[in-house]
């Protein structure tokens, strides 16, 4: 994948990282928390952040790439401007989620877990979200599209093209 | 203190919150201001509130008037009509609310009133993030009993006595848990609390979270104190962020009003508690996987013996329960044993909450005494099935359980008599099925559930569940043999008895008990080839109905050119070329193309 890091760019974040490092740095089992305030300030855990946060916790990176990638909301690419998530919890699924995914998938050409070359958009298969009422139900980042059927995703989806 | 005359409740969970309740709270107190009613009138956001179908809901009391799917422009009106002059708005009433003209308060609707709430007792009662509410309603009074009046000792029979046993899954009896943790030795102990609520299409321990976060911090103190703890940790699903915030607002106040930290109310006990968030595996909420990922490491589950009550975090002993499990205990504790064994079966006393999903009228939370028949929670309380259809199963306890069909509809739902039943009582989500559903295909959904989730670790379930998914996407994709059925069955039972955790001990079990009920449904796509639910794409055929005006949309999307028909005359299909693609029925305006 052609995501780079840049470490002039990202000069800011890294000091913030290394600020949460040392606020975590006395707790038990820092590694995880340290992680998710990580993904969040630069949005996914590229193998830089990793060896940044490797050496401060004083961690084999071996380790951390372990439990990067074992825990699915951790992510190793960014995601896009606009974050899909399509339910498949059991309820939404009942309820023919899967038909949303693949409209999705088809109208994007876009993987599940994928981000579009351009940045704008990823997908992801979520677990429940909750939202069992709604079913079957579609996130685009904050927003929450419920009760949907595959043939309105065009129109939501062309919402955020532009 | 103001005294107001009316209270407007909005639902917080976060269902409701979805389809934008802070919107609505926000133009509520907007307009109540302009109006000049802000004196008299309060907005209060709660928690859930169980209907999540009729959402938003906004509930006005005193009269208990139940408005649902609110939408912002209905604030006007309520506040003009209802607040201003004090007509109720029966427009926007919940249906179930109005009946020959005479409206009913939410406590009289059926889904309501069929219910018994102690675990969400003040779930869409109170106001989560204030915790004088709690107070008011005898919050705090649990653990004020046991650290003034009770030895640990006595807490622990009063648990034991109870007969509580954990709502997180297998029903251990609660009371032996806090024994052997009180027993084991160390002066270093810890309270868990599992709130990795991973079941999907359950969500109670959410709802709880979100609407009463003090009744688990209440509970985890007295489970401190029990045992000789002075630090618990709340182990919580990423994925909730308005449980995550609301659970540390109510820390932070527990804090402030020394109900949390040094010397709680005076009685030199101490403990505090902290929220570790989880990252989305679902083996976690296995109690030593959880245990490993507070540790920080990948969430893989460890072998027992040792126990967690003996070695658990930091190899030393710990306590662990589940949201659910906690919750009823400040009431237990406050209203005493009698009270609670008054409640559900002589085995499985108190109640129990389900997340009522899939195809069924009132999605929803219900909390029912234990041994409440499976037909009073899906007809009375749920409202049956929607659009007419047939029942077919009902679901239990997610990818561990397995599925319920209407010959046992009125079997009285307990720990045990689900497990008779080749099912298990789960987490308590409840997902129902109606004819539409293909059992085959619901078996696949749950395996390519655990084979994403298995962590690994052990070969049987890492191997084994990814063998199983294989036989059945072959079984739904037409591609099934008759021995498939077989090496289905065979490759299950293994993967029971050889499983290194309950994940990949559980995991067969919606494959055998869609065995069990709808084998011939198995036999019709191996040896028919059919679908009779008609859901696997592959084992149907597109049909065009005389519905078709000849537009010639389908033949002109149709990417095997297998759709023939003069310009407004009926189309045809030949099946023989046709790759069933799925486009020419997505391109009909007029609905006139069926499977079949």
């Amino acid at each position: 994948m052609g995501f780079k890091f840049d470490w002039e760019e990202n000069k800011e974040k890294i000091e913030t990282l290394k600020e949460v490092i040392e606020e975590n740095r006395s707790k038990k089992g820092s590694l995880m928390p340290v992680l998710h305030r990580a993904q969040k300030i630069f949005g996914y855990l590229p193998i830089e952040v990793q060896s940044i946060i490797s050496e401060e916790l004083n961690v084999p990176l071996a380790e951390i790439y372990g439990v990067a990638t074992f825990y699915s909301q951790f992510s190793l690419i960014p995601k896009g401007k606009y974050q899909i998530g399509v339910c498949l919890g059991t309820a939404c699924y009942v309820k023919g989620s899967q038909s949303l995914v693949d409209k999705v998938k088809k109208e994007l050409n876009l993987e599940v877990d994928g981000t579009t070359a351009d940045g704008k958009f990823s997908l992801q298969a979520t677990r429940c979200i909750g939202a069992c009422g709604l079913a079957p139900v579609m996130t685009v980042n904050e927003d929450v599209y419920g009760k949907l059927k595959s043939d309105e995703i065009p129109k939501i989806l062309k919402k955020y093209m532009d | 203190m103001n005294i107001y005359r009316s209270h407007v409740l909005i639902c917080g969970g976060t269902g409701c919150t979805s389809s934008k309740s802070d919107k609505l709270q926000k133009e509520f107190q907007n307009l109540i201001q302009k109006k000049d009613l802000d004196k008299e009138v309060k907005v209060v956001r709660t928690g859930c509130f169980g209907l999540c179908e009729a959402g938003p809901i906004v509930i006005v009391y005193p009269e208990g008037s139940f408005y649902s799917q609110i939408k912002l422009e209905d604030v006007e009106e309520i506040v003009e009509e209802h607040l201003l002059k004090g007509v109720v708005v029966k427009r926007l009433l919940y249906k179930g609310a109005i009946s020959e003209e005479a409206i009913k308060s939410i406590y009289e609707v059926d889904f309501y009133k069929k219910q018994e709430r102690i675990a969400l007792k003040n779930c869409g009662v109170i106001s989560p993030e204030d915790i004088y509410e709690y107070i008011a309603f005898d919050g705090y009074m649990g653990l004020a009993k046991a650290l003034t009046e009770m030895s640990p000792e006595e807490v622990i029979k009063v648990v034991t006595e109870s007969g509580l046993r954990g709502r997180g899954g297998a029903g251990f009896p609660t009371g032996l848990k806090w024994n052997f943790a009180a027993k084991a030795t160390g002066n270093e102990k810890y309270v868990l609390c599992n709130a990795d609520e991973g079941d999907p299409g359950a969500f109670m321990d959410r709802s709880i979270l979100e609407g009463d976060p003090h009744s688990v911090i209440e509970a985890m103190s007295l489970a401190g104190y029990a045992i000789g703890s002075n630090q618990g940790y709340v182990y919580v699903r990423a994925e909730y962020p308005i449980a995550v915030q609301r659970l540390q607002i109510a820390i932070n106040q527990a804090r402030e009003k020394g109900l949390l930290g040094k010397n709680i109310l005076g009685t030199g006990f101490d403990f505090d508690m902290e929220i570790r968030l989880g990252a989305g595996a679902f083996v976690c909420g296995e109690e030593t996987a959880l245990i490993a990922s507070i540790e920080g490491e990948r969430g893989m589950p460890r072998n027992k013996p040792p126990f967690p009550a003996n070695k658990g975090l930091w190899q030393k002993p710990s306590l662990i329960n589940n949201v659910e499990t906690y919750a009823n205990i400040p009431q237990i504790m406050l209203k005493g044993v009698d009270w609670f064994k008054s409640i559900g079966t002589e085995k499985s006393s108190g109640t129990k909450v389900f997340a009522l999903g899939g195809k069924i009228e009132n999605t929803g939370l219900v909390e029912i005494p234990m041994g409440t028949p499976l037909r009073k929670v899906i007809y009375d309380i749920g409202g049956g099935i929607p659009n007419g259809k047939e029942f077919k199963a009902v679901q239990t306890g997610g990818p561990s359980g397995g599925c319920i069909t209407a010959d046992h509809l009125d079997t009285p739902i307990d720990f045990d008599s689900l497990v008779a039943l080749g099912s298990m009582m789960g987490s308590g989500g409840m997902i129902v099925m109606d004819e539409d559903n293909c059992m085959v295909d619901i078996a696949r959904f749950f395996l390519d559930f655990t084979v994403e989730e298995s962590c690994g670790k052990c070969n049987p379930c890492r191997e084994g569940t990814q063998r199983m998914l294989e036989i059945l996407e072959r079984i739904t994709e037409g591609k099934g043999e008759v021995e498939d059925i077989d090496k289905l069955e065979r490759l299950a039972k293994t993967i029971k008895d050889t499983s290194l955790c309950g994940l990949g001990q559980t995991a067969p079990n919606p494959v055998l008990s869609t065995l069990k009920y709808f084998r011939h449904e198995y036999e019709a796509h191996v040896i028919d080839k059919t679908c009779p639910a008609g859901q696997c794409k592959a084992l149907l055929d597109y049909f065009i109905t005389d519905k078709c005006k000849g537009c010639t949309k389908c033949a002109r999307v149709c990417p095997s050119s297998c759709i023939t028909g003069k310009v407004k005359e009926i189309h045809s299909i030949n099946n023989k070329l046709c790759i069933k693609c799925g486009a020419c029925m997505e391109a009909c305006p007029f609905d006139a193309i069926i499977l079949k």
